[in-house]
């Protein structure tokens, strides 16, 4: 039993960062109907940005911990809108594959970029948060763990008070529901979808750093794996939907720590796909998701 | 082909004459500049890849990113099948030239089979998915056989198989590319190929004309898959031995920029543009590391630039695409 909830606690923190990544898909997904496969690369980008500017913070404080966080959520939201200015907005209203292959290109792109110039070989991520670790019983929790959960927690508060309480989260709902009516209502969308590339880029640069402060060696690479498994969880829990993010991510990750734990550990990867594709066979529209009819 | 006459006046002639070309080649392979032959193999191969996805992503519309899984199940079928198969028809002796050929066109339709069938397993239940989803999950799937590949011991897990012996020769690549392409070409212009460019054009008004979509999908992915198996046996025989991690998420993209850099549905480009990526890296040895980056530039600049594809010669493309 306290196997299983020790389990159970690592599953919802890897949880936690698919959740997190998972956001920026779906977010991206309702305004503009395509997967940004770039976004996987974002969250590794996050995680260096974090590495280079914990040079300059003192390291195991809170302070410089949460500068650390900012600066890497500040960085990619730039990051966010300048791929989305200079890419995917010339080849808005084109046909969706070419907009797909560019998002896999500006993928390749940041992946190759960062081996060939912050080179291929993995970096150890420092120990920018102190670090404790509590023990109820036999359950022990590192502060890393508790960390990732909460912060994510209060990310995807803040996310869901933007999207229902404010006024530009109102005009991302309505750009989600109809872009052209949203225009005509005056709604502005381009910034809107400059907006939430920045919103959806700075969680996943908040991904990364937890992700790396979990798993402390990080590459240009790094992003691929968590990205894609992120990604099924944003189907799995119905893409386009902000509850369905944050429980596919869960789900995912619980499951995937469950299967790394028993004899089926080589096979975790095959695992999440297998789900996903389980998952769009069955019930298409995700476990949250809405199913739309194709209209003529 | 909306023109109304075939691309080649003579296919099959030029099918024959493809392969009497091949075989005179094959011929002076001991006169040409091994290194060249070595390009020559290299450009073959990658047509088969880029003309077999194209039919798939190009003809048909359909976004495959999982090509370089069937070329894996090819490449794994038919090293097992000269392995483990061929010394016992061999003998002790090596056999002939003849017996080693035959054996070698056996393991090679073989595995292209065993790509065809992974591709109708695939295909059956992913086609109903359009787009992104459908990229998405031929990527799983590619995945997916991959890490089967890791795990099988008997295929030699992450090590993959050693010792495969050396059949491949530049007679079977170009004969095999001259099959590729006639097939496709001759697959794409039939009257029942006109259903794949429907499917690729409106699905919606294909469909309500009465064509089943769905069964030119699966069509269209199996035969893609078979040759992607052919290729993967091809390569297997070349390189003498293959791992899991050769057949990744990256080989798929390189097939994929092939196709795109060609011009999707546009076999004349996409084999002009197979031949370029492959000569390519070849003629930038000195910036090797930064070819990945150029590739990528690439995908982007041309879908920005050029979205039809760097080879839009007026040939071969239908008038109002």
């Amino acid at each position: 039993m306290t196997e299983f909830l020790q389990q159970l606690i690592n599953g919802l923190s890897l949880g936690a960062i698919y959740a997190l990544i998972a956001l920026g898909y779906t977010m991206v997904y309702g305004v503009l109907r395509f997967i940004n496969f770039a976004h996987a690369d974002v969250f590794m980008t996050g995680a260096f940005i974090g590495y280079f500017t914990a040079r300059h913070v003192p390291l195991g404080t809170l302070a410089g911990g949460g500068a650390v966080l900012l600066t890497a959520m500040a960085g990619c939201a730039i990051l966010g809108i300048a791929i989305e200015r200079c890419v995917y907005r010339p080849l808005r209203g084109g046909p969706t594959l070419n907009v797909l292959i560019t998002a896999i290109g500006v993928s390749l792109l940041l992946e190759y970029s960062g081996q060939v110039f912050l080179g291929a070989e993995p970096r150890t991520f420092p120990a920018i948060f102190p670090h404790r670790e509590f023990a109820f019983g036999g359950l022990v929790i590192s502060s890393n763990e508790a960390l990732v959960i909460g912060v994510a927690a209060a990310l995807i508060a803040v996310l869901q008070t933007i999207v229902h309480r404010t006024k530009i989260g109102m005009a991302m709902r309505a750009l989600a529901y109809n872009p052209q009516a949203a225009m005509l209502v005056g709604v502005d969308n381009d910034a809107v979808i400059s907006f939430t590339f920045g919103l959806g880029s700075a969680l996943a640069a908040a991904g990364g750093i937890l992700y790396a402060l979990n798993y402390p060696s990080i590459d240009p690479l790094m992003g691929v794996m968590p990205g894609l498994k992120a990604f099924i969880a944003a189907i799995l829990g119905g893409i386009g939907s902000i509850p369905g993010a944050a429980l596919g991510g869960l789900i995912l990750g619980t499951v995937e720590t469950f299967a790394g734990g028993s004899a089926l550990s080589t096979w975790k990867d095959a695992i999440a796909f297998a789900v996903l594709i389980l998952i769009l066979l069955f019930r298409p529209a995700g476990l949250l998701g809405r199913y739309r009819a194709e209209k003529v | 082909m909306a023109k109304g006459k075939p691309l080649l006046p003579l296919p099959h002639a030029a099918l024959i004459a493809a392969i009497a070309a091949a075989f005179l080649v094959s011929l002076f392979s001991d006169h040409i500049d091994p290194y060249y032959l070595d390009v020559m193999t290299g450009a073959g191969i990658n047509v088969i890849l880029a003309v077999s996805l194209n039919l798939v992503n190009g003809y048909t519309g359909q976004f495959s990113l999982g090509h370089a899984g069937f070329m894996a199940v090819g490449a794994y079928m038919s090293a097992a099948v000269t392995l483990f198969l061929g010394p016992p028809w061999l003998g002790p002796d090596g056999g002939t030239a003849f017996s080693q050929g035959l054996l070698f066109l056996g393991a090679l339709l073989a595995g292209g089979a065993a790509a065809a069938i992974a591709g109708l397993l695939v295909g059956m239940p992913s086609l109903r998915l359009k787009g992104d989803y459908l990229a998405l999950v031929t990527l799983g799937f590619g995945e997916i056989i991959r890490v089967i590949f890791q795990n099988v011991d008997a295929l030699g897990g992450a090590l993959g198989l050693n010792g495969i012996p050396p059949y491949t020769t530049i007679f079977w690549v170009l004969g095999f590319a001259a099959l590729a392409i006639f097939v496709v070409l001759c697959l794409v212009h039939s009257t029942y190929g006109r259903g794949f460019i429907a499917t690729h054009d409106n699905e919606i008004a294909a469909e309500s004309i009465g064509l089943n979509t769905t069964r030119y999908k699966i069509v269209a992915f199996v035969v893609g898959a078979f040759f992607a198996g052919i290729a993967g046996g091809l390569y297997g025989h070349y390189k003498l031995t293959i791992t899991p991690g050769g057949f990744d998420f990256t080989k798929s993209i390189e097939i994929v920029v092939m196709v795109i850099l060609g011009g999707m549905g546009n076999t004349v480009g996409v084999i002009l543009a197979a031949i370029l990526l492959t000569v390519l890296p070849e003629v930038l040895r000195p910036v090797a590391e930064y070819r990945m980056i150029i590739y990528s530039l690439l995908l982007i600049v041309i879908m920005l630039v050029r979205p039809r594809g760097l080879f839009n010669f007026p040939i071969g493309r239908r008038k109002n695409a």
